[in-house]
């Protein structure tokens, strides 16, 4: 293949996995920023995303875009409930305390992984697209539905960033992250807001799920892959810090599309993972953070 | 173009079977092998013990290879059924004792160790991935428990293992891929590329396919390994030369059905001609949506999904017995489409266990040495009940058996037979002779 269109390729690719990661990774980042909480359950809340939206959309019959919409509202909801569940039964219970939850989101995981092998099985099972448009380029064809998961995750991340800006909700959230204590001084209920952070975390993992389940089938292992890649995009980022996440997303996506494409997908995570150990020694707090956990 | 082997047992293929069948006898030795082959004597010897045979079936339960493990698991299941109630072996019943393996080479391993420690069982069986394989046969080995593989590797005959290996029950990739490549040569073009997953089982067919298609005259333009964990393809895809006539496609893993229908996204309807192996869609339906550029395209299958016109009397038993419809999905829910090209190794197998345990006399672990002996001694397996995939030979040398290939074509979302290779296509000169290792 020529070198014009192999770009193009390589480049739409890494478009598509640059607006998952994003995603994912706001969902993570958001959490550290508010609650100072590493959750290492973040992947299995994406797993349990794309297993719901399996479950949702074999309940509705009909053309697969009636089952798309019902996972895209029904999979996230009950997501947030299982982690706002979470977050009042564990969490809570430990003070949020920073190494304890660690410990506490690591049997987390483990009991979600768990529990969907229990009911859900070990297949991989298919989730049909919303629509089957092929888009015929003169030199390769492309699935039209990547192209959507691309404009979904903007539009979603713009509604995230409208959520904290522009109301009082996000108020209190960034109020909550800036300094909990004197937010609770103000009358700010911070427990609430953080149970609220941990489920709107959780939501944003599971949206991303189902966004990509059409494209990469739903299975109970699918959580690890994602949980590195929105921890390599979290640290570049910089620990709390939004837009250096969503900058970092799109420079590992992309790299990783296009490292993918022209060498090898093991190379590009070397590479990640080497970019992550130079942004540890020479800029502790990552690219766009401003102070230390 | 299809050349049709002929399955029908000669007179001469029976008394060949026969003699084999002393042959093992005549292994064992001594009175006991001699009291069996009187029939009359066998109730009084089997006195001794009337006491489950226990066989550990070790089972991909999860991992990446759930979905062949589940379909192994209801074939061993099937096979242990069909089996006690004829008899059992020797008299005695057999317990199946099923531990999964996660399709991880440690905790196969560990599974190996359980089965012969914990479990005392007779003899462990069953497991499919390579790497498992590689990673469980040297405890096997060290703790000298018969391990019966159905894992297409060509490991086993490689001589990489180990006496106590065995593959009696289903053919190896290098026989399968050696018999494919004058198909693909004369039919489908010599120009191949070939995208095959990164670990053992992905290296025999790159290794065996491209040289017996260079034999031929032929010429594989690229090798595209892909890990066996990866979610996303088409990435891969571009490093097809655009000179390609054929891809030659063989996935595996939970994410099968996303490497095909992204290869058809690709590719459209201006596809170079495919062949694959039905890994790459095994446990997948074939009128799945998005599968359709599929059709007129060429598939490897170790036993036809799909039962066609003339099934032969023993397939429908084996069908019937483990459930699975005509078309190659459960009887109990359509959706549930079988490993149906590769889990006929397990009915095999324990069929080859039963002879072989009835041929030596087992009575304990005590036999497991007489048990290797009388397998090895076994050459002819006639087309049967206990073999329904077809006739098989097997080489005691290489602990390996050798049979009939099958190519399908797609066509109206299912898949039609369209050539039958004979068991001689698939021979290859032995690399190693186990035989001589002591025990």
């Amino acid at each position: 293949m020529d070198f014009g269109p192999y770009l193009l390729l390589a480049s739409m690719e890494g478009a598509v996995q640059a607006a998952v990661l994003a995603l994912m990774a706001l969902g993570l980042s958001l959490v550290f920023g508010v609650m100072r909480v590493v959750n290492i359950a973040h992947g299995e809340f994406f797993m349990l995303g794309a297993v719901l939206a399996w479950w949702f959309t074999s309940l509705v019959g009909g053309h697969p875009a009636f089952g798309f919409a019902l996972a895209l509202i029904g999979a996230p909801l009950i997501v947030g409930l299982v982690a706002v569940a979470a977050d009042l039964l564990v969490l809570k219970r430990l003070d949020y305390d920073p190494e304890r939850t660690i410990v506490a989101t690591i049997g987390l995981l483990y009991i979600i992984q768990q529990l969907a092998l229990e009911f859900y099985g070990p297949d991989a099972r298919p989730v049909a697209a919303p629509f089957s448009w092929r888009i015929d380029l003169p030199w390769f064809g492309y699935s039209g539905y990547k192209l959507f998961v691309i404009a979904a995750a903007v539009v979603i991340m713009l509604g995230v960033w409208a959520l904290l800006t522009r109301t009082r909700i996000g108020l209190v959230m960034r109020a909550t992250q800036f300094d909990s204590e004197t937010a609770q001084a103000f009358g700010i209920p911070v427990g609430r807001v953080y149970t609220m952070v941990f489920g709107l975390g959780a939501m944003l993992a599971a949206l991303a799920a189902v966004l990509i389940v059409p494209i990469q089938q739903a299975h109970y292992l699918m959580g690890g892959d994602p949980l590195l890649l929105s921890f390599i995009v979290v640290i570049i980022g910089g620990l709390g810090s939004l837009r250096g996440t969503v900058v970092a997303a799109v420079l590992i996506g992309m790299s990783d599309g296009i490292i993918s494409v022209f060498f090898s997908p093991t190379l590009a995570k070397i590479l990640a993972t080497l970019l992550v150990a130079l942004v540890l020694v020479y800029r502790p707090t990552g690219l766009f953070g401003t102070r230390t956990a | 173009m299809a050349r049709k082997t002929t399955q029908i047992q000669t007179p001469a293929a029976r008394a060949r079977s026969r003699r084999s069948v002393l042959k093992g006898l005549a292994a064992t030795g001594g009175a006991l092998a001699g009291a069996q082959a009187l029939p009359g004597l066998v109730p009084y010897i089997q006195a001794q013990s009337s006491a489950p045979i226990k066989i550990g079936f070790q089972v991909h339960r999860t991992g990446i290879g759930a979905a062949y493990g589940r379909w192994y698991d209801r074939t061993t299941t099937a096979a242990a059924r069909v089996i006690n109630e004829a008899g059992g072996i020797n008299g005695r019943p057999i317990e199946i004792i099923t531990e999964d393996d996660g399709t991880d080479p440690k905790r196969g391993a560990e599974v190996v160790e359980k089965f012969a420690t914990l479990h005392g069982c007779d003899i462990a069986f069953g497991t499919l991935f390579s790497h498992v394989v590689i990673g469980s046969s040297p405890r096997a080995g060290e703790l000298k428990i018969p391990y019966f593989v159905v894992s297409e590797g060509h490991h086993v005959a490689s001589g990489m293992l180990n006496r106590y290996t065995l593959q009696p029950g289903i053919t190896d990739v290098k026989s399968q891929v050696q018999a494919m490549a004058p198909f693909v040569h004369d039919n489908l073009g010599r120009k191949v590329t070939m995208i095959f997953p990164d670990f053992a089982f992905g290296h025999d067919h790159r290794d065996y396919f491209s040289a017996a298609l260079e034999k031929l005259g032929g010429e594989v333009v690229a090798k595209i390994a892909i890990p066996p964990t990866e979610s996303s393809f088409t990435r891969y895809f571009p490093k097809i030369p655009r000179d390609t006539e054929v891809i030659y496609h063989v996935m595996v893993g939970p994410a099968v059905l996303t490497f095909v229908k992204e290869l058809g996204e690709f590719f459209g309807s201006s596809r170079p001609e495919l062949f694959g192996f039905i890994d790459s869609l095994e446990a997948v339906d074939i009128a799945t949506p998005g599968l359709e550029f599929l059709e007129g395209s060429y598939f490897w299958e170790g036993n036809p999904r799909y039962a066609g016109a003339n099934p032969s009397e023993h397939d429908s038993f084996y069908r019937a017995q483990v459930g699975v419809d005509a078309d190659g999905a459960s009887l109990d829910d359509p959706k549930d489409v079988s490993t149906y090209a590769h889990m006929w190794g397990c009915w095999e197998t324990l069929h080859v266990v039963k002879a072989g345990m009835e041929a030596a006399g087992y009575q304990g672990i005590g036999d497991r040495a007489a048990l290797i002996e009388a397998v090895e001694a076994m050459t002819d397996l006639p087309h049967g009940r206990a073999h329904p995939q077809g006739a098989k030979l097997f080489n005691g040398k290489t602990h390996q058996v050798f049979g009939h290939q099958y190519i399908s074509k797609v066509g109206g979302g299912r898949m039609t037979l369209a050539h039958t290779t004979s068991i001689e296509d698939t021979f290859y000169p032995d690399e190693v002779d186990y035989t001589t290792q002591p025990f």
